[in-house]
């Protein structure tokens, strides 16, 4: 199952990674021998078995509905790139949500 | 033939449906009213300043971990209960991963194929001119996530996205617990589909006000609705392509947009196009949607159970706790009333809709007989709401003041007319009822002494009016005893007055 | 004058309780230990000299007014960068976090404060904590304090080297797919990976949460044994954090007693690909376990040769959707933002300059694994090889109470060796991933030199989920074993710096 350039430069997409053209081809061919070896996976026949997503066997942790102290608005945007008017400054939005 | 803005005829209504068979889906998202977020304690009060309510985990800061409120769980069994449906055994969390601004992690904690609530329906109600009709809407699934902050577009003519030069967001709202109840697609309407999704959202949020888990307010935000819409050939095995409208913010605009979609999609496969399966944005000054801004590949979430959150596996003792403490619901408590109070179907929606039914059972509650509750409720204070453009329920007025000026009414100390000027004055703030009897000594006149000279002044000033009378045309005895009635001021006891005209005039009525 | 940095960390804590010597005294040997021997081996990312006098004399002033000290009050320690603390930098070893502060605690530093530990500074990594050698770090590598022309393993490589080269007695490091236990192995340190759950995440900037665990590194196996008692517990913070009480791993360290032990080989941890001489020394130091009174056996885990790619698909796909916060918004570096780029443009010019190489390979990786067409075949596939790993583990403690194996299959290989060989570098984690996989607890004790280069190699010894404290007692009793055949500590036979 080779990955080609087309779905490194699909997946630098979805992950908002700004890639090179050397970096795509750099990448195909490394990810395409790591996605080889990792592909064994498959070897189990694992139909029957059930998956784990926690090795901790943990169910219903919750929280009572209570208030708890927030940061200042100086400590939430102290680190920001760009503030205006208390609210964190992003460049324009092309995708509606 | 494609769809281009403008270029394909809507084709008309009656028409549409005819040639074509709607089949709707709702998807409404209800923001809970839970004191603290989803997965962190921050405060969720409406209207802080910007980022006044944020902390690391609700932020997204790097090693912040998410901790879910067993409250915003209960609350999400609680709806679910309420919609008949399945509650899971086991269930977890999943991540929703997708870039957004508005989204502190990039991804949103969600579920995914593990809802908490499942296969559920819900009855809805739709008037017609045959009479009432029952749909029964079926509900996929009800599930539990985070809410996302919120982005002000700064740059742009409308405000919206488009033509922006930048944005501010402020993450008060990240992380407040939301519920998505997603219908199963809704075939059969017919003709109804708008009315019938009106009236599911409409009922639905009368669930969620009845639980108290959230404030169910459409301008605020905390219900939001996307409509789905397609259309079938009549008799054909094949729904159409859907389209998933959004920006559908009162419950007007869903009744609008569903006709809206219907029109423009029929109007496409009229002309031999086919619908493209997409999201549109409703319009709701011009009245209608336009695409979203088509995305060159589908989304592709890439769900997968989140490893920071361990699994809700509800008790079916906790489940049947929740659903022991149900408050009676919509449905059945409108049933009931309707028995009660001897009503018609038709009765009762009339209530419903004018939003009254809470004012009217409370001023019942306080002594009022239900039908003159009702009438003054749907009447005098209907029109007082119409005119300050607010609800009935948010007048300045008590139910038990209603009943208490109803009491007067029947007590006969107060006549109709009397009784309007008595509750203009407590919605004015005057005072309660009998402050304002007293303070402006309003009281019926029923005295024949006291009647007498106006009644004669009244026959002696409509000479012609009182010869049709006594030829026998009673009827017109009414301008009579309107004239009486405006000599005292609408103080007058209109019936004695009447009787009294009649007698005068040698007539029975 | 005793050399202070040369002191365990519960001689330092006794000695400065006993207030021969105060906590800033031992503080500043340290600081100043730092400065002579840091430029070489480059562990440090950040000192903080201001912090670290600040919490010694709060130690002392305890100390003064009669206050009962704790078990490591006063002890230094070198924290990986990998962990919130407030206001001071946090880099994660990366560029896209340079400069930022955070305004919040993670909870091991708060349990570490509040134990009077004195905090020298945040050590490098590998960037995220992926990697097996710190070389991955934005900041440069750190070198093996053995060779410094070698790598001190990774992800936690700064902590290990500090600790192996006497700058703190104890760092703290965090380990994923085998990155405290490597690290120490390659050094010659101890270092444990508690059950899962059993140290607290919140403020451990996440790699791959389901993996990811806190955990103590130091030259002793008691000194750890303490270290664990303070970081361990319950945390309402963190969900997945274990609701039951600390093992008593310090008591079982003390203990360290091993007859009628059962002990575990597992087959499938050896053989091709494995160094001789690492495979020499840890043969004889299973003889030693037999000696001292244990049962050993051989046991097969026959599914432990698909922990590897199970993990290199579980944890890409973990860490991309981790990682997706950096993207320039909120905090951190911020490229392109010119006043005509979109908000996508930004982010993914920002990530593409903020990112390394291996990490960019692992989000890519992990964004295919978990996409709509490939999660059953990769995702979902590598979570049930995870269920048949743990079913191994749990087979195999049914009949023997430890599993033993080389932590590592060779000695630290040389710097800029494996970096441009992905899949070479990633077979640094053979021996360890199987314990991340299924939560189970593990440790890596120094077990001797390898014949061919004289570097470092270590036993790998792990224990069910939940039975830390077993791991302590073997290693313990190991060590004290391995110390009389030597005749002294290990890490004395290390070049000086």
């Amino acid at each position: 199952m080779a990955i080609t350039r087309t779905e490194v430069a699909h997946l630098a997409r979805l992950a908002r990674i700004d890639l090179g053209e050397e970096e795509l081809d750099h990448f195909a061919t490394q990810l395409d021998v790591i996605i080889g070896a990792v592909a064994r996976v498959a070897e189990v026949a694992a139909d029957d078995i059930p998956p784990t997503s926690h090795s901790v066997p943990l169910t219903n942790v919750l929280r009572d509905d209570v208030v708890g102290p927030c940061l200042s608005p100086d400590e939430v945007l102290a680190a920001a790139p760009a503030t205006e008017d208390g609210r964190f400054r992003v460049p324009r939005i092309l995708d509606e949500e | 033939m494609t769809d281009v803005v403008g270029t394909t005829a809507l084709l008309p209504y009656s028409k549409a449906v005819a040639e074509y068979d709607p089949v709707i889906g709702l998807e409404v998202h209800v923001e809970l009213s839970t004191a603290s977020k989803m997965f962190c304690a921050c405060p969720t009060a409406f209207g802080a300043a910007p980022n006044t309510q944020v902390c690391p985990t609700c932020l997204g800061l790097p090693g912040s971990l998410p901790v879910a409120n067993r409250s915003a769980v209960d609350s999400t069994i609680k709806i679910g209960l309420a919609l008949n449906c399945s509650i899971a055994e086991w269930c977890r969390f999943a991540r929703k991963n997708y870039f957004y601004p508005d989204m502190p992690k990039n991804y949103q904690i969600s579920q995914y194929d593990e809802p908490l609530c499942t296969d559920g329906w819900l009855d809805v109600e739709v008037d017609t001119q045959d009479g009432p009709r029952t749909f029964r809407v079926g509900i996929e699934r009800v599930h539990l996530e985070e809410d996302t902050g919120k982005t002000l577009h700064v740059g742009g003519a409308t405000g919206r996205i488009h033509g922006a030069d930048y944005s501010l967001v402020d993450y008060n709202r990240a992380g407040i617990p939301l519920v998505e109840i997603v219908t199963k697609p809704v075939p059969g309407t017919g003709a109804l589909a708008p009315e019938v999704a009106r009236a599911y959202v409409t009922e639905l949020r009368e669930i969620c006000r009845t639980l108290g888990v959230s404030d169910v307010r459409m301008e605020e935000g905390s219900l939001r609705c996307d409509a789905n819409v397609s259309l079938a050939p009549r008799g054909a095995s094949e729904w159409g392509k859907r389209t998933e409208t959004k920006n559908v913010n009162s419950l007007r605009s869903i009744e609008r947009a569903v006709h809206y979609e219907i029109e423009r999609q029929a109007g496409i496969l009229a002309a031999g196009g086919r619908v493209v399966q997409e999201t549109r944005h409703w319009h709701e000054e011009t009245g209608v949607t336009t695409p979203g801004r088509s995305k060159e590949e589908a989304q592709d979430y890439r769900y997968f159970p989140d490893p920071d959150l361990v699994p809700l596996a509800p008790s079916r003792e906790w489940v049947e706790e929740l659903r022991a403490s149900l408050p009676e619901l919509p449905t059945a408590r409108r049933k009931r009333l309707t028995d009660e109070w001897a009503l018609s179907p038709r009765d009762m929606d009339a209530l419903v809709n004018a939003g009254a039914l809470d004012s009217v059972e409370a001023t019942v509650a306080a002594g009022a007989p239900p039908a003159e509750a009702r009438k003054w409720w749907l009447g005098e204070l209907a029109r007082h709401a119409n005119e300050a453009v607010t609800e009935v329920s948010a007048l300045p007025i008590r139910p038990a003041e209603v009943a208490r000026v109803v009491e007067l009414v029947a007590e006969g100390k107060l006549n109709d007319q009397l009784a309007r000027q008595v509750i203009e004055g407590v919605l004015a703030g005057d005072g309660s009822p009998d402050e304002i009897v007293a303070a402006r000594d309003l009281a019926v006149v029923s005295d024949d002494a006291a009647l007498g000279d106006a009644v004669d002044d009244a026959i002696a000033a409509n000479p012609d009016i009182a010869e049709k009378v006594r030829s026998g045309k009673i009827a017109a005895a009414g301008a009579l005893v309107g004239a009486v009635m405006k000599a005292t001021r609408g103080q007058a006891d209109a019936t004695r007055v009447r009787e009294l005209i009649l007698a005068r005039l040698g007539v029975s009525g | 004058m005793t050399d202070l940095t040369r002191l365990s960390a519960s001689d330092i804590a006794a000695t400065i309780a006993s207030g021969e010597v105060s906590a800033v005294e031992v503080a500043q040997a340290h600081l100043d230990r730092i400065a002579t021997v840091d430029e070489s081996v480059h562990a440090f990312l950040h000192v903080d000299r201001e912090g670290a006098l600040a919490a010694a004399r709060a130690v002392d002033s305890r100390r003064a007014s009669g206050e009962r000290l704790g078990s490591l009050a006063g002890v230094p320690l070198a924290l990986k960068d990998v962990f919130t603390q407030k206001g001071v930098p946090t880099t994660c070893g990366s560029r896209i976090l340079e400069g930022w502060r955070p305004p919040f605690d993670s909870t091991v530093v708060r349990r570490l404060r509040d134990a009077g530990v004195v905090i020298l500074g945040k050590t490098n990594m590998d960037e995220f904590a992926m990697g097996s050698s710190t070389e991955n770090s934005a900041y440069g590598p750190t070198r093996n304090p053995w060779n410094l022309g070698r790598i001190p393993g990774g992800s936690s490589g700064g902590s290990s080297a500090a600790v192996s080269s006497y700058q703190a007695p104890l760092g703290i490091g965090t380990d994923t797919g085998g990155s405290i236990r490597q690290p120490a192995a390659v050094t010659g340190v101890v270092g444990v990976k508690p059950t899962y759950g059993g140290v607290s995440r919140y403020g451990l900037v996440a790699f791959s949460s389901s993996l990811d665990q806190a955990g103590p590194l130091s030259r002793s196996v008691l000194d750890a044994a303490l270290l664990h008692e303070v970081i361990a517990g319950h945390d309402p913070l963190d969900s997945t954090s274990i609701d039951a009480p600390v093992p008593p791993v310090a008591e079982a360290a003390r203990l360290a007693d091993v007859t009628g032990l059962r002990v575990g080989v597992v087959r499938e941890l050896s053989g091709e690909g494995y160094q001789p001489g690492v495979e020499q020394r840890f043969h004889e130091a299973v003889e030693l376990l037999a000696k001292l009174g244990a049962d050993v056996v051989e046991v097969s885990c026959p599914h432990f040769v698909y922990a590897l790619p199970a993990y290199y698909l579980i944890a890409p796909s973990e860490c991309s959707s981790n990682l997706a916060r950096f993207d320039g918004m909120r905090y951190g570096l911020r490229v392109g933002d010119d006043g005509t780029r979109s908000t996508e443009e930004v982010m993914a010019l920002t990530r593409a300059a903020g990112f390394g190489p291996e990490v960019k390979r692992r989000i890519m990786l992990g964004t295919y694994a978990l996409s709509s067409g490939y999660y059953d075949a990769y995702y979902g596939q590598a979570q049930k090889v995870r269920t048949l790993i743990t079913r191994d583990f749990d087979l195999a403690f049914e009949s023997v109470d430890v599993l033993v194996s080389p932590t590592t299959p060779t000695t630290a290989f040389t710097i800029g060796e494996r970096v441009d060989d992905p899949m070479a570098m990633y077979l640094a984690d053979l021996c360890t991933i199987p314990a991340n996989l299924a939560g189970n607890a593990a440790m890596s004790l120094p077990c001797g030199l390898a014949p061919e280069d004289g570097l470092p190699v270590g036993l790998q010894i792990m224990a069910p989920t939940l039975a830390d404290e077993r791991v302590y007692r073997v290693g313990a009793a190991v060590e004290a074993a391995l110390g009389g055949v030597w005749g002294h500590p290990l890490l004395e036979e290390a070049p000086s710096l």
